[in-house]
Parts: structure tokens; sequence; C-alpha cells
């Protein structure tokens, strides 16, 4: 992998970071000697760059919430190193590194806890990390709810009293109390009515210039995340196949199953009469991650494998003139796009 | 693709008539469908959408006569290929169901049965609605996993739900709403639990089966990019009514209605960027005491005095299509100047 950027602007950095669940009865896996794993994460290099938005995007089951859990600390990695500002974070954060890294989870209406009012709940975190002296706690948690657009009410009241959007506004609200420096939101949106996706996206977005967050927005949609980000990486099967700055990646994918998440996107200008005779974008479903495809991941589904393929895994690489576009094909740059 | 007069004799495949579906609560009488009408042409695909509460899936569950035991239909005719489903009994339904008209739910794990081999699942219907033998059922069966595309049948057909994937247990219901060659297939949100790739897949299919077997659709969603994908007619739902209808791309590229507009600027479009996007203001109505007027007049920026006060059913307009707005012209500004055309 090539340096992507200069280290001065780099917020976070992963290199070679591996999750695996392993699978099957443990007395098995002893009695044979062997213990099956399924490689959530795959070895994923990613840079976040101080300020900006990137995108993770991917079918369900290529392991984007997984990485967001371990690069939030909150899962433990196999292996791979996460760096913060140039500092390795250990295996076992302090309370300092912590929060740095914050998370709002995709579904509001489990993320939070019933039992406790928005006050008490935001309170805590304050106590426990000694964010702000106690005496202005108060103050400071009507100044959050008041930067995420609740009112001082909210403060004494339960989850159930609100809104899906309200609650998502709670759970940022919480995220935001440690003051991080990066927030990784898993599907905010996802779990919401359409009309009231778009006040959190456009939440999101202020929440990043006024206050200067590097954001990791974790989504299937695309056209969400072309709204919102200014970096993707796209993931398939537990492994990072193409980085590009997000108008590129929308206007010159290089790998084809970048190629054809884009083109499986309906579109509201589309063409019904169209849609039924061409062939579905990409053809199958995604393999096991239990059963990882040998050489290139993606061949199984890809309509330009070839016998290369089966062999060599392609490594993240850059093509020639494109620092900032990288993809994992053989042929991601040889060959003309599209 | 309007498709009239492909198959049998003319007039719409389902006609809906001043529907209402009120249920009962502690809190009052929801009146969750209030008085909605349209009709579905043989072969076409009808987009219902809306916000979740507008009505659309009581909807689809009056038409199926399977609403919760609390709602009822209290007026209202629902024309099924010339037959009104209304006074019908459970056991006059049950020839229907499945039969003529079969639905697509939106959680296929929990639509389908855990503990039987999807093969009998599928086999069930012809079994029962047309008198199918065991051994021709279970080809009927094979036959309909071939043309939804699920590989390697003959293995899968003694296969359980829980073997299968999110897209594979799609394609388990939609082999076993088609399984005794229905007119109509209603479909609630069949793709908003499936990733992007298997929902072209699953579109395509429907798409397809529209076209060469006839079969009418009505679709409900909230997605306005998928009904522009897969309809040809759109309905759009607001608070158990329905504010406007007309064919896909008029509506959906020129609306008629503000909340039809706010739906599609409050959308992230992946062809068209918008600096930001534009929430729809406040909370959809309340269903037990709805606004006087105009249901959206309270969220609606080009409301004027008129609307808190007259009804708004819905009205024809030319080139076919229909909307609630009493001042829909003043709309069009508004749609030129945000959505320019790459």
């Amino acid at each position: 992998m090539t340096a992507q950027a200069d280290l001065a602007e780099t917020q976070l950095s992963v290199r070679d970071m591996t999750v695996l669940f392993p699978v099957g009865s443990k007395l098995a896996a002893r009695a044979k000697h062997e213990q099956r794993f399924l490689r959530a994460v795959d070895g994923v290099d990613l840079e976040l760059r101080k300020g900006e938005a990137l995108a993770l995007v991917g079918e369900s089951g290529s392991g984007k919430s997984t990485f967001a859990l371990a690069l939030a600390g909150l899962r433990a990695a196999n292996s791979g190193q996460v760096t913060f500002r140039g500092k390795v974070l250990p295996k076992h954060r302090s309370k300092i590194d912590q929060r740095r890294i914050q998370m709002v989870f995709q579904d509001p209406y489990s993320s939070l806890n019933p039992r406790l009012t928005v006050g008490s709940m935001l309170r805590e975190l304050i106590r426990v990390h000694n964010v702000v002296p106690a005496n202005q706690a108060d103050a400071y948690c009507r100044e959050l709810l008041r930067l995420v657009g609740l009112g001082e009410d909210a403060m004494k009241a339960y989850p159930r009293q609100f809104s899906g959007g309200q609650r998502q506004r709670v759970a940022i609200a919480r995220a935001l109390v440690l003051k991080p420096e990066v927030l990784v939101a898993d599907e905010p949106v996802s779990a919401l009515d359409v009309s009231v996706q778009a006040t959190i996206l456009n939440l999101l977005a202020e929440l990043r210039t006024e206050l200067g967050l590097s954001l990791l927005l974790i989504s299937h949609n695309l056209a969400v995340v072309r709204h919102l980000c200014d970096r993707v990486a796209v993931m398939y099967l537990g492994r990072i196949v193409e980085v590009a700055p997000a108008e590129q990646l929308f206007s010159d994918p290089r790998h084809p199953y970048t190629r054809g998440l884009l083109a499986a996107i309906p579109r509201l200008s589309a063409d019904s009469a169209r849609e039924a005779d061409g062939g579905p974008a990409v053809t199958g479903d995604p393999p096991s991650a239990l059963r990882i495809p040998a050489g290139c991941r993606f061949r199984t589904r890809c309509p330009i494998a070839q016998a290369r393929c089966e062999l060599d895994d392609p490594a993240l690489a850059a093509g020639p003139g494109s620092a900032g576009h990288l993809a994992a094909c053989h042929f991601a740059f040889t060959e003309k796009g599209d | 693709m309007s498709g009239e007069g492909l198959t049998g004799p003319a007039g719409p495949m389902l006609a809906v008539d001043d529907l209402r579906v009120q249920i009962s609560t502690r809190r009052g009488v929801v009146r969750a469908v209030d008085g909605i009408s349209f009709d579905v042409a043989r072969g076409e695909a009808l987009g219902l959408v809306g916000e979740s509460g507008s009505g659309k899936s009581m909807t689809l569950r009056a038409i199926l006569g399977v609403l919760p035991p609390e709602a009822k239909v209290t007026s209202g005719q629902i024309q099924l290929d010339g037959t009104d489903l209304v006074p019908l009994s459970q056991s006059d339904l049950n020839k229907i169901r499945g039969r003529k008209i079969s639905m697509i739910f939106q959680e296929p794990m929990s639509a389908l049965n855990p503990v039987m081999r999807v093969g009998y699942q599928i086999a069930e219907g012809p079994r029962i609605h047309l008198g199918y033998s065991r051994a021709k059922a279970a080809e009927r069966a094979l036959e309909l996993m071939r043309r939804v595309g699920i590989p390697d049948p003959e293995r899968r057909f003694r296969a359980f739900p829980h073997e299968f994937s999110g897209g594979m247990r799609q394609r388990v219901m939609i082999a076993i709403a088609l399984s005794c060659d229905p007119e109509i297939i209603l479909c609630d949100e069949p793709t908003t639990a499936l990733d992007v790739t298997i929902q072209d897949q699953i579109l395509r299919l429907l798409a397809r089966l529209c076209r060469d077997f006839g079969v009418s659709l009505v679709f409900v969603t909230h997605d306005l990019p998928v009904v522009a994908q897969l309809c040809q007619q759109v309905a759009v739902m607001y608070g158990g009514q329905l504010v406007e209808r007309g064919a896909v791309h008029d509506v959906l590229l020129n609306p008629k209605h503000p909340y039809t507009l706010g739906l599609v600027k409050s959308a992230p479009d992946v062809e068209v960027v918008l600096e930001s996007l534009v929430p729809i203001p406040g909370s959809p109505p309340s269903l037990v005491n709805p606004p006087p007027g105009c249901r959206f007049h309270p969220r609606c920026a080009f409301a004027e005095e008129d609307c808190k006060v007259l009804s708004t059913p819905l009205r024809r307009l030319p080139g076919g299509r229909s909307t609630a707005c009493l001042h829909y012209e003043r709309l069009e500004e508004a749609a030129v100047t945000d959505r320019t055309e790459v």
C-alpha cells in the first residue's frame, strides 16, 4: 500500500486489521486440532484524514460493522494496528484513547438504555470520564442537546418519549459528550423514515464542519454516501477492494464490484421498460465468509474474471497517476473503464 | 408499458373505490385508510408510496382480507377482476387468496414456515388450490424455483428456510406467490431488508414477471428510486389518503403535490447531488384527530388559508394524473429550479 496522504494530515490509520470469529464447537476443534474461523475482517488498511468524511460501503456480511467496532475499541481485533495521530493505540485503550473515537449505532430503539433519562445517560459519561467538573455537567449537557437540535426538556425525558429521528439525535449527543475527534456512524439513518433521514444526515454534516470531526460513515446506501462523504472505501468479504475520492469513485469506478454496486442502485430517473431486459448488475450471492474464494475474493461473481484471478490475490494498489485512487483488481487500471 | 388488453377482457385487474379502514384503539378510532381509490391495469405495476403510518400496509391487508382483528373495512369496494372482495366470507376469500391474488412480505424469514422444507411450502398452494397430486405439485415447485432463479433446485427443494440467504428466501417467497399463477401480487416492501445488489436481482425478476406473464403488482415501499425502476404508475399516500397519482416519471420528476416534492427532495439520489437535503418539517398527522382541510397543510411551505378549511379530494389533471393539492401550480417553479436534470 502506498502512502496516500502525508502523515501530518492523517488522523487515524489502520494497518492490516483482522477480526476472526471462531465457529463450530470448541470440543471438536480441540479434538481435531484445528479451529475454523469466519474471517469477518481480513486484512484491512485504511486511513482517515483530519476533518474528512470517509464512507465505508459494502453488502451485509462484508465486515463493515465488525471493522467499526474494532476501530472504536469495542471489540478486540486478532491482529492489526490502529494508529491515532502517530501513536499506536494499545489493545486495551486508556480512557483518554477511548474518548477519541466514538460511535453512533444503527438502531436508536435498541442502542439507548430505556431505563435512563437522557440527562442521566449523558451525566454518567461525564462523571466516568471526568469531561467537565460536576457543577458544569448540566450546562454542558444542555449545550450538547442544543447542538444536536433537541430542547432542554429532553434532559428529563426517557428514550421512549422520542421519535426515531429524535432518538438518533440523542445517540449522537451521547457520542459527542466525550468530545471525540473521530465519529464512527454505523448505518445511522437506515432505521429511520425517509423524511427523517435527511434531518440526521444534515445534522452529521453540520457537526462535522462545526466541531472539525473526522467522520467514518458506514452505509450500504450509496446515495447517502455520495451526499455526505469526501472519500469512499468499498468493502467486500472482509477486505477493502477500492478507495477513491467520492466523485472519482462514482464517475470512474475501477473495481468490477464497485461498478456492479453502482449499477444496482435504483435511480429516480430510471426507465422501467429497460430494466427487465438487462441482466442484474451483480449476479449471485456473496460467498460465505467461512469459505472465502482463493485468489481474488470477488472472482465468483466477477464478469471479467480470468484464470489469473483464481491464483493471484490482487493487492489494493494505486493506478498510474492516481495516487488517491486504489483498487484491488488485476485489471483495474489496465483495461479501459466501462 | 401500460399493458392494456394484453390478456383477457378489458377493465382493471384491481379497482379500489373509496376504501376506508378504521382501527378501534383505547385512544379512539384511528382512520388508517380514509377514502382511497385507485386501480391497477393488467400487467401493470403500481407503486404505493408513503412514510410509515401512512396506511399503505393497511391498504394491502384490507385488499387481502387479513386485517388485524381490531381493524375493519367500514366502507368502500375492492373489485378484483369485477368481484367485490369486501362482503366475501373468509372461506370464500380462501378460494381467491393464493389463487388469484397473492402477497410477498418484507421479512421472508418470518413469513416462511421455519420447520417446513421450502419445496413443500411452494408445492402447498398448487396442492390445495389446483388439486395437484403430490408428485405433480413437487414438479411445479421445481419449475417455479428455476423460474425465480434458485440455483440447483433439486437439492434446495429439501432445504429449510434458515439454510437460505436473504435474497434466496425472498425468491422462495416469490415462488410461493407465483405457485398458482395469480393475476395480481401484492408486495409489502419486499426488498427493504435486502442488499442493493440482491435488491437489483429481485426487482428485475419482478419486472420480468409483469412483462412476460401479465401479472399485476401493487408494490408498497417508501423508496422512491425503487418505484421509478419497477413501476409504471405511482400513488402517494399521506395520512391515510392519496395525495397524488399518475405515471411514475411524471410524478417523481415533476411532482404536483408538496408532499411528493418533499419526499423527492429529502431522499438522496445517486445521480443528483444537492447542496443539502431538504427534510419535510414537522411530523405525520394524527389519524385519530387529523387536521382539518388538507392533512398536509401544517407541514406545507405552500399552504394558504383555504388549505386549512377546504377538503382536498384527488382532482384529475391533464395527462392522466391527479393531485389533492389546491395550489399545485405553485410547485412548478420550485421543482424546476431545484432539480435540474444532468
